[in-house]
């Protein structure tokens, strides 16, 4: 909602364990950033829109 | 006998009651439904039955692969929220446990048009120029 460039996806790991596979999911939650980026655990939102800058190497 | 607890209705009744703004709530399922699908339909069925702030779409992932597809939906059972414009919020799974309060908290954010975020994370967030998108990589609680 933040930005026009942000989407976000919630996904139900157990319900598409292809995916946990895919981006090995060990623990939860995890998140992934542009396919490349992954952080695990609850992570402050300040600290994730540093994460996101960083992925698109702002 | 709903899938949302009696007591839990009348809270979310309450939650839902101060909402102005309209939400659209499209789910994705297909003609022959897998469980998760059956179950995340008749939820937020009964989550739309309790505001009138909350409209419910049902497609066909199958028979509508178009309109999937303009969504961005790849797999079902497929939530999309959307308020006055399409804020790329997706939910993929049945939105019980854990998602149904995220799911909740979602729909009241977009119905006020406050991310309920910082002032610190949004102007953070401001700088961003490019797409980014976000997984979420959640399991049932």
């Amino acid at each position: 909602m933040a930005n026009y460039y942000i989407s976000s996806d919630m996904i139900e790991i157990s319900e598409f364990p292809h995916l946990a596979i895919k981006y090995s999911v060990q623990g939860v939650p995890k998140i992934i950033i542009n396919e490349k980026f992954s952080v695990v655990g609850d992570v402050p939102e300040l600290e994730l829109a540093l994460m996101i800058l960083k992925a698109i190497e702002k | 006998m709903g899938i949302i607890k009696e007591k839990d209705r009348e809270q979310l009744i309450k939650l839902l009651m101060p909402l102005v703004n309209k939400v659209k709530v499209i789910m994705f399922t297909q003609e022959f439904e897998c469980d998760y699908c059956r179950v995340g339909r008749e939820i937020l069925d009964e989550l739309s039955g309790l505001s009138d702030r909350i409209l419910l779409e049902v497609h066909d992932f199958v028979k509508e692969a178009d309109l999937a597809k303009s969504y961005g939906v790849d797999k079902i059972p497929a939530t999309v929220l959307l308020g006055d414009r399409d804020y790329g919020i997706r939910f993929y799974g049945v939105p019980a446990g854990y998602e149904f309060t995220t799911l909740i908290e979602d729909i009241i954010n977009i119905s006020r048009r406050d991310t309920g975020l910082s002032e610190d994370t949004l102007k953070e967030l401001t700088k961003i120029d490019r797409p980014v998108h976000i997984q979420v990589m959640i399991s049932p609680t």
